[in-house]
């Protein structure tokens, strides 16, 4: 069931709110079975605030996302044990408006992977198969939304984290423009990258839960206090779309990702058919090349992993989270030594390359480069979206990956990371909207606008959802 | 042997009303272990700092104090190392490069040693925010087998002052670090008589060895200490032919010398890197402006304003103007008594604080109320004391007696009145016949009538006055 259908029916009093939530937890036991979703599961509880915006609506949360005394692992061993004493802004947000976390997700470790395979809990299974990856790093809040146990989740995109794991599971995910939700309470991996989006089953759902998480908050300085207030997300996510947005629509195709090595010849062509409609619906859609775009995933590397191993240098077991060896038996090097290898294996590896790159001597050679790099990408991309309403590529120009896939076969995913990390790189809002959904082959769109303009990625997105996919049907206010 | 001390002070900005990064108390001290934090200043996952833009203005105000040159692009870097103190792994700080810089450049300090002046560059100002404090159970790391660590101070904003190797002497160390106590004094940003707000790492070279550096000394009394053992170390060293190599060394406060690091400590990589949670602020020149504007008078001008104004020597004026307390002490004195100038001066520099611990300069006010000094002034002015009797007081008034209490208990009160003493003069001459016949031959007679008329008047008659007559009676006779 929709979360707004939910939510208009209660204030028509045709249901209760705690109907969605009951039997939360059972369901959950028999799901999690099968996909491996939840890391922490929360009691549901009938207490939250009555009459508000999401009040009784389930939502699972990310585990990088903090939650007040509740566990939040990064789906790491060196927090297993690691109970916060805070709530994430957007937590906070979502209980105030009587939204029900019921559980921490599944993910990639310090969301730092693109399957859901680096978790020290384990991989998360896809919903629409099982043998196949969800995609991550937020595998788990995808496969709580495909699998159809709550309407809406957080997830958080560094690079993909969000809009790969929705491509892959067929559902709808928004990175927003960085700086439009707060970050506090998220676990930092790359801060100038990171963004925490929302995840939904439905796009009125992701409009809802974008409207109430968003907006500048004074504990994360890098958020933004003049934008699209948050009132008209959360009024038009109960409004059917303009019918007119498609007749003035234009929109640049990236060629990179469509004739990518390692893309996938059929996920384009069926993608493909689907611009075909857009334009017959009456957008304008034209082919545009950014050669730049095939570089991104390096320009990413670089920056993401000098971030994280500068973030992740807090992680020793002294004040939180797990200790091998207490400092008593040894020595301090000996100690962060030992409790640092807690780390798994892909953290590690971008934890010692960042710290190779922030080194005396190498900071010009690859910092300092790709800051320049990632600054002319971002002039680039803005160059054409000065003339286009948006970019499109697929959300996956690839079908989703088997679980058993070497990740270490870097360049299958580096087909994927470029159409995906430019709009972390760019600061730019990307929204991956679900085309068709299979058991093999989901298709789906992204789409990236100018910062700040979310409000049409939702009404393109609902038109898309309502006419053109067809996968959800009209309000009934 | 030629001597080069340079400095690296660190000062807390004690005023502030809250820490650097969140809004903990910066009054820290007296407070149970571990009750002044929150998930900022503990480095918690997911927590973000946000400047405390109070800190900005006083270090702007330092640096116009200090001469020194404003960058007005503010922002910050992380300075990583691991070190139980450091719950981010990194400290937040200033750096000159990777894109970003330090506060200020430049500048210079004024102090007079022996008469006379010299000026210290100051090579750049920093602002960072200081770790937590390591308590040893034993007082001392070699000897302890575990540590406590203490969060309450982790996050108070902190100036990073470092000068130019300037200084030759510990006297002129002692001048330079008194004259900026003085100067941050009369800023009013900091209260440097609280513990540990001020430390410094001191680097010294004598003659042709090599810079060694002693870290993490505490305390404007035990810098100049550690100067001095270190100087005296490295003569030591050079005079019996040995070679002093570049090392780092620390200070015991207990035993009062420094010893050698215990690891061989190596130049250490910081992996310097430009904060991304933290955006670039311009500082507005308008700020810089009223800041400027709003600046108090300090030492330098203070000093002068007592030398032209009340007539004060240069001696005692910069005495007067070393401590914001002092000086403040002095115009009150002067002020209520009246009294302006050397006297006043005097009696506070060669007598009150010959009998004030160095320590409570700050407390003189309470130690000694300006009310009691004032009064003292004003017996002396009216020759109702002696300058004796007035020093003879200053011991009493520490204790916290009262002047009147005193006299009175001390049965002091000088007798002025002509006609009493005339009375006694005649009293004692008239018992001593002979010494007049001996005025001729021994001048000293006169001397002796005095000390019999004072102790007829048991020391209360103004030995001025009592003077004045026994010469008018021996030239009558």
């Amino acid at each position: 069931m929709r979360a707004v259908d939910f939510l208009l029916s209660i204030k028509r009093g045709e249901i209760d709110d705690v109907k969605l939530i009951e039997g939360f937890r059972e369901r959950v036991i028999a799901e999690d079975e099968k996909y491996n979703i939840f890391i922490t599961l929360a009691e549901p509880d009938e207490s939250f605030p009555r009459k508000r915006l999401l009040s009784g609506v389930p939502i699972a949360v990310k585990d990088n996302i903090v939650t007040k005394n509740l566990r939040t692992t990064c789906a790491s061993q060196v927090l297993e044990n690691f109970v916060p004493s805070y709530d994430a802004t957007v937590v906070e947000r979502i209980k105030s408006e009587g939204g029900v976390i019921v559980g921490k997700t599944n993910m990639d470790e310090f969301a730092m992977g693109a399957l859901g395979t680096t978790s020290y809990f384990g991989p998360t299974r896809n919903p629409l198969n099982p043998s196949l990856s969800p995609g991550g790093s937020s595998s788990g809040s995808a496969a709580a939304v495909s699998s159809g146990l709550v309407p809406m989740a957080l997830g958080s995109d560094t690079g993909g984290s969000i809009r790969l794991p929705a491509a892959w599971t067929g559902i709808y995910g928004l990175k927003p423009t960085y700086g439009l939700v707060s970050r506090y309470g998220l676990v930092s991996y790359s801060d100038s990258l990171d963004q925490i989006g929302p995840m939904a089953s439905s796009i009125f759902d992701l409009e809802l839960l974008f409207g109430v998480i968003m907006g500048w908050d004074e504990k994360d300085p890098t958020t933004y206090d003049k934008h699209v207030p948050s009132e008209v997300f959360i009024k038009r996510a109960f409004m059917n779309p303009d019918p007119h947005i498609m007749s003035n629509l234009r929109v640049a195709l990236l060629k990179e990702p469509l004739v990518h090595e390692d893309a996938d010849q059929k996920v384009v062509d069926r993608f493909m058919d689907y611009v075909s409609e857009l334009e017959a619906y009456g957008a304008l859609v034209e082919e545009v090349s950014i050669p730049l775009v095939n570089k991104a995933p390096q320009i990413y590397y670089v920056i993401a992993f000098s971030d994280a191993s500068s973030n992740l240098a807090r992680f020793s077991g002294l004040l939180y989270g797990k200790r091998v060896v207490d400092v008593i038996d040894t020595d301090w090097d000996e100690y962060y030594m030992r409790n640092r290898k807690l780390f798994g294996w892909e953290v590690k590896r971008r934890i010692l390359l960042g710290s190779f790159i922030l080194s005396a001597g190498y900071y010009e050679m690859y910092y300092d480069r790709a800051l320049r790099a990632r600054a002319k990408l971002y002039d680039e991309l803005n160059k054409v979206l000065a003339k286009y309403d948006v970019i499109a590529t697929p959300g996956s120009n690839i079908p989703p990956l088997p679980l058993d896939f070497d990740a270490s076969d870097l360049s299958r995913l580096n087909a994927i990371d470029s159409l995906l990390v430019i709009a972390n790189l760019a600061g730019l809002p990307a929204i991956v909207i679900p085309l068709e959904v299979s058991t093999n082959t989901p298709i789906s769109i992204q789409l990236i606008s100018q910062k700040w303009s979310e409000d049409i990625l939702f009404e393109i997105g609902k038109y898309i959802a309502l006419y053109i996919s067809k996968l959800e049907r009209e309000l009934e206010a | 042997m030629n001597i080069k001390i340079g400095l690296e002070v660190h000062v807390q900005l004690t005023s502030l009303k809250t820490k650097l990064f969140c809004s903990c108390s910066a009054d820290y001290r007296g407070k149970p272990p571990n009750t002044n934090i929150c998930p900022v200043c503990l480095g918690m996952p997911g927590s973000l700092p946000r400047v405390n833009k109070e800190a900005i203005r006083s270090a702007i105000k330092v640096a116009l104090a200090l001469n020194s040159n404003i960058n007005q692009v503010l922002a910050w870097a992380r300075k990583h190392y691991f070190y139980p103190d450091l719950p981010k792994g990194y400290q937040i700080s200033q750096y000159d490069g990777k894109g970003v810089a330090t506060f200020a450049k430049g500048g210079y300090i004024d102090i007079r040693v022996n008469g006379e002046k010299k000026r210290i560059k100051i090579r750049r100002i920093n602002i960072e925010e200081d770790p937590a404090r390591i308590v040893y159970p034993t007082g001392d790391a070699e000897t302890s087998s575990y540590i406590l660590l203490d969060y309450n101070r982790s996050g108070i904003a902190l100036l990073e002052i470092v000068t130019e190797p300037d200084m030759n002497s510990p006297e002129e160390v002692r001048a330079f670090l008194e004259k900026l106590r003085s100067i941050l004094e009369h800023l009013e940003v900091s209260d440097l008589s609280l513990e540990g707000s001020m430390r410094a790492d001191v680097n010294i070279s004598v003659g042709d060895g090599e810079m060694v550096e002693v870290k993490n000394i505490s305390g404007l009394k035990d810098i100049e200490q550690a100067i001095r053992y270190e100087v005296a170390r490295q003569i030591d060293v050079l005079e019996k032919g040995g070679r002093i190599e570049r090392e780092t060394r620390h200070w015991d406060s207990t035993r009062k010398i420094t010893k050698p690091a215990r690891v061989k400590e190596y130049e250490e990589d910081y992996r310097y890197m430009p904060d991304p949670n933290l955006p670039f602020y311009i500082i507005p020149d308008e700020l810089i402006e009223e800041v400027r504007k709003t600046l108090p008078e300090l030492p330098e001008e203070r000093a002068a304003r007592f030398i032209n104004q009340h007539g004060l020597s240069e001696y005692l004026a910069h005495v007067l103007v070393s401590s914001k307390a002092l000086a403040d002490y002095y115009e009150k004195v002067a002020e209520l008594s009246g009294v302006k100038g050397d006297k006043v001066a005097g009696l506070i520099v060669t007598d009150l604080l010959g009998w004030i611990d160095s320590e409570d300069l700050s407390n003189i006010s309470r130690i000694v109320p300006p009310e009691d000094l004032a009064e003292v002034v004003k017996l002396l002015e009216k020759n109702e004391i002696t300058i004796k009797m007035a020093k003879e007081m200053i011991p009493l008034l520490v204790r916290g007696e009262k002047p009147r209490q005193i006299i009175e208990r001390m049965g002091w009160s000088v007798i002025r009145n002509r006609a009493v003493l005339e009375k006694i003069v005649d009293d004692v001459l008239k018992e001593n016949p002979q010494v007049l016949k001996d005025i001729e031959r021994n001048p000293r007679v006169v001397q002796f009538i005095i000390g019999k008329v004072l102790e007829k008047t048991g020391k209360k008659g103004d030995p001025k006055i009592i003077a004045e007559i026994v010469r008018e009676k021996i030239r009558l006779s």
